[in-house]
């Protein structure tokens, strides 16, 4: 290459520290940095107006209100939905913002002390409630608990909702989440695919196993799971071993006490299950690389039985589900006669967290929004906008619902008192996704026995909880 | 017109200066700072923790094992991305049957395998992702690489691709290459039009066939060319982030196989909410990359040829 330039290398290098010595001192014109300053602490009672009979809260007419909504599965339209009705009550405009991004988006603004007033914490990408909880950061909820309902004003907003709800939103004593939809984890099927080879769902594990063979002898693959997320197998994993060994020795787990998975039959059982399983070939070849999508896809286009999944499945895989598929949901499968907990059991917990930012123009308005989102016509407008269940007890009875919807409802029914409800995977993600995500799909691929899987999961349990960084919950019985 | 050239040139260079002083170098700056203290990011406040963060960083099992593939994928992938680019430039440019009027040229439709080569760099590397996961589909039918082989009878060969993690990381290094490759085709056929003919067809005269011309003409006089796109291409692959976030199974999966250092900063900050440590990681990352580069300029340091 020709040289031509007359630019030797030294001079380039003296040219170079000039800039560097003279940009140093351009820094020293700055007067903010990355980590901001600091939000000042209230109360939550900003802007807050006088309360009334119809406004129980005291939100200010007029006042500003900021909403921040997931977009992804659900849609945002059930939350502009209730803004409208917000906006007609209390003279103002809500400003709406619908995304994927939500953690990245409010990461800075809670830096900044300016965040929004109601968030739909969701998606991939979400803030971490643990940290901004032990911040103090989150307005607490209980005030809302204890409003009247909008249907019925001798009722308390707590009293319309499943009680795992209230639960399940608690950093320790605070309750500062809503999880304002309803999921019903479990087995999804196809009622049309059983029903023509005249096949049952399995009440037990040992049923699970005959049946898969006779399956696979169909020219159809038993199972499929998305090996890219391998946590949804563990929507069953871990729900089945709280099923089979009793929600005590779960909540050990959820609590990360030592020898917690290692001292747990149930573990062994479960575990040793999907190791046959696996063993025996009953996974969609190639489920250890499908996204959730491809390993939805796959099932409605009836490559195979059986998928690990929550409710939302019914609107996400809408598009390629043929007419008649039938899709249903069935319990969790028995174990044994030593069972902890009985056939019916099932996984069904609030979702879709929600949180009013205590840094907020608005709080009071955040929370009033939600009240307004749990009223009876709201919960209705969410099950048919999006095919999904809400925190709100019975609010769907009586309504025609869609085939997935309408059989998770009636597990739920069905379950009763049963319904578990699992922390681990909302309190320690790098542990459940990460760690033990990894495990699985090892597992499942043949390539890990039951025997290590359960010795490296208690390990990385316990260095989860050695780890002083990782903010820590306790769970009551 | 010689007095007073400073004040000049410091009165133009004062704004952009100040711009690039704090967009670009107190961000830097700043990092090292964030870095001595356990910030959540979340908060306007943080502990000043000094070099826990680093100590933490020397004892993380993830930490050495994400570095590790960075550096598998600094050695292989420059390679391989140079070896092809360079061995294309080579046979546009230089390598072709002698033809009526031209002793030197190209092998016939070198323009048109130009256009191929370079396509993949006009695409962002988002999209890049995608598809390249859809090739990788694991499902017999749907999955082009797999019903590909299947069409050919190769079935014994069909995999889950990026699901295996024996060869993950191999099928993401692959897209790396495959998606940089076209940018040094160009590079180096711009860096080959400007040696002079003269030496070729002396070269030929003297018969020398291509393999000669390529290692004693070529290549020496390409060697600045080389050594610029080595450093290059090695900050490409300490990145890596976008193909592993996006195709990897699990952010980093199997198990841990296709992990990469900036995946690693990225979970920790935003899914793990430990900015200080995150920014002790980036500071780990620009550490490597600079030995690398001055490792790089150090030893392949050669004669500057003029001609």
């Amino acid at each position: 290459m020709g040289s031509t330039s007359e630019v030797n290398r030294r001079d380039l290098v003296k040219r170079a520290a000039a800039l560097g010595i003279l940009a140093v001192p351009a820094m020293g014109a700055l007067s903010s940095c990355a980590t901001g300053g600091g939000g000042g602490s209230d109360d939550g009672t900003k802007n807050k107006g006088a309360t009334s009979a119809r406004n129980p809260l005291g939100v200010k007419n007029g006042a500003p209100l900021e909403a921040f909504i997931f977009k992804g599965g659900l849609g945002d339209q059930y939350a502009k939905d209730a803004e409208a009705d917000f906006n007609k009550t209390y003279g103002t405009t809500v400003k709406h913002t619908g995304t994927q991004q939500v953690g990245p988006k409010l990461q800075p603004r809670f830096a900044g002390g300016n965040p929004p007033d109601l968030i739909d914490n969701s998606g991939a990408d979400h803030l971490d409630m643990n940290k901004l909880s032990a911040q103090g950061q989150l307005q607490d909820l209980t005030p809302l608990l204890d409003a009247p309902s909008m249907d019925d004003p001798k009722k308390k907003v707590r009293d319309t909702l499943y009680p795992s709800t209230i639960e399940k939103g608690k950093h320790k004593d605070t309750f500062d989440v809503f999880y304002y939809a309803f999921t019903v984890y479990g087995t999804w099927y196809s009622g049309k695919l059983l029903k023509d080879k005249g096949w049952a769902y399995p009440a037990s594990f040992d049923d699970m196993i005959t049946l898969c063979a006779e399956i696979k002898k169909a020219g159809i693959a038993p199972w499929t799971y998305p090996g890219k997320y391998p946590y949804y197998v563990h929507f069953n994993i871990f729900a089945q071993i709280a099923k089979i060994g009793g929600l005590d020795k779960w909540i050990a787990i959820d609590n990360l006490e030592p020898n917690a998975w290692t001292s747990n039959d149930a573990v062994k059982q479960v575990i040793g299950h999907y190791e046959e399983l696996a063993a025996k070939g009953y996974f969609l070849e190639g489920s250890q690389g499908l996204t959730h999508i491809q390993a939805q896809t796959a099932w409605t286009r009836g490559k195979a039985a059986f998928i690990p999944n929550g409710s939302w499945v019914e609107n996400e895989a809408a598009p390629t589900t043929p007419a008649d598929f039938g899709m249903a949901v069935g319990p969790l499968f028995d174990g044994g006669s030593g069972d902890k907990m009985p056939h019916g059991t099932l996984r069904a917990e609030p979702s879709e967290p929600f949180i009013v930012a205590k840094g907020g123009k608005n709080p009071v308005g955040g929370m009033e929004l939600l009240r307004i989102m749990l009223s009876k016509k709201h919960a209705q407008n969410f099950a048919t906008k999006v095919k999904s269940l809400t925190s709100v007890q019975g609010a769907t009875d009586g309504m025609q619902l869609s085939p997935g919807l309408s059989s998770a409802a009636r597990a739920v029914k069905e379950g009763g008192k049963n319904l578990l409800m699992i922390q681990l995977q909302e309190w320690y993600p790098k542990l459940t996704d990460e760690k033990l995500g990894g495990l699985t799909s090892q597992l499942l691929t043949g390539d890990m026995k039951a025997a290590d899987w359960i010795r490296k999961a208690q390990q990385y349990a316990d260095e989860t909880a050695k780890d002083s960084s990782v903010t820590k919950f306790h769970r009551g019985s | 017109m010689r007095h007073g050239k400073y004040r000049f040139i410091v009165g133009f260079l004062a704004l952009p200066l100040l711009l690039y002083g704090v967009f670009v170098i107190s961000p830097f700056v700043q990092a090292f700072q964030i870095s001595t203290t356990e910030w959540s990011g979340l908060r306007g406040t943080a502990k000043s923790v000094g070099l826990d963060n680093y100590a933490k960083l020397l004892h993380s099992g993830e930490f050495w094992n994400a570095l590790r593939h960075n550096v598998v994928m600094l050695v292989l992938v420059p390679i391989a991305t140079l070896t092809l680019g360079l061995f294309f430039a080579f046979m546009l440019n230089v390598g072709g049957r002698a033809r009526r009027g031209a002793v030197i040229t190209g092998v016939r439709g070198a323009s048109f395998y130009k256009f191929v080569y370079f396509f993949p760099q006009v695409i962002s590397i988002t999209i890049i992702s995608v598809i390249w996961f859809n090739i990788y589909n694991p499902d017999p039918h749907d999955g082009m690489l797999n019903s590909l082989l299947g069409a050919v009878g190769l079935h014994s060969l069909q995999s889950s691709w990026l699901g295996a993690g024996s060869i993950a990381l191999a099928c993401i290094m692959v897209v790396m290459v495959w998606a940089n490759v076209g940018f040094y085709v160009v590079l180096f056929s711009a860096a080959m039009a400007s040696i002079p003919r003269e030496i070729y067809e002396a070269s030929l005269l003297d018969g020398a066939n291509r393999f000669h011309t390529f290692f004693r003409i070529t290549l020496p006089l390409l060697w600045d060319t080389v050594q610029t796109g080595w450093v290059y291409m090695g900050i490409i692959a300490m990145d890596a982030f976008a193909l592993v976030q996006i195709m990897s199974v699990n952010m980093g999966g199997p198990a841990g196989a296709t992990d990469v250092v900036p995946l690693r900063l990225y979970q920790t900050a935003f899914r793990d909410s430990q900015f200080g440590y995150a920014a002790a990681m980036g500071v780990a990352m620009l550490v490597v990359t600079l030995l690398f580069a001055v490792l790089t300029m150090r030893f392949a340091r050669r004669e500057r040829i003029e001609f």
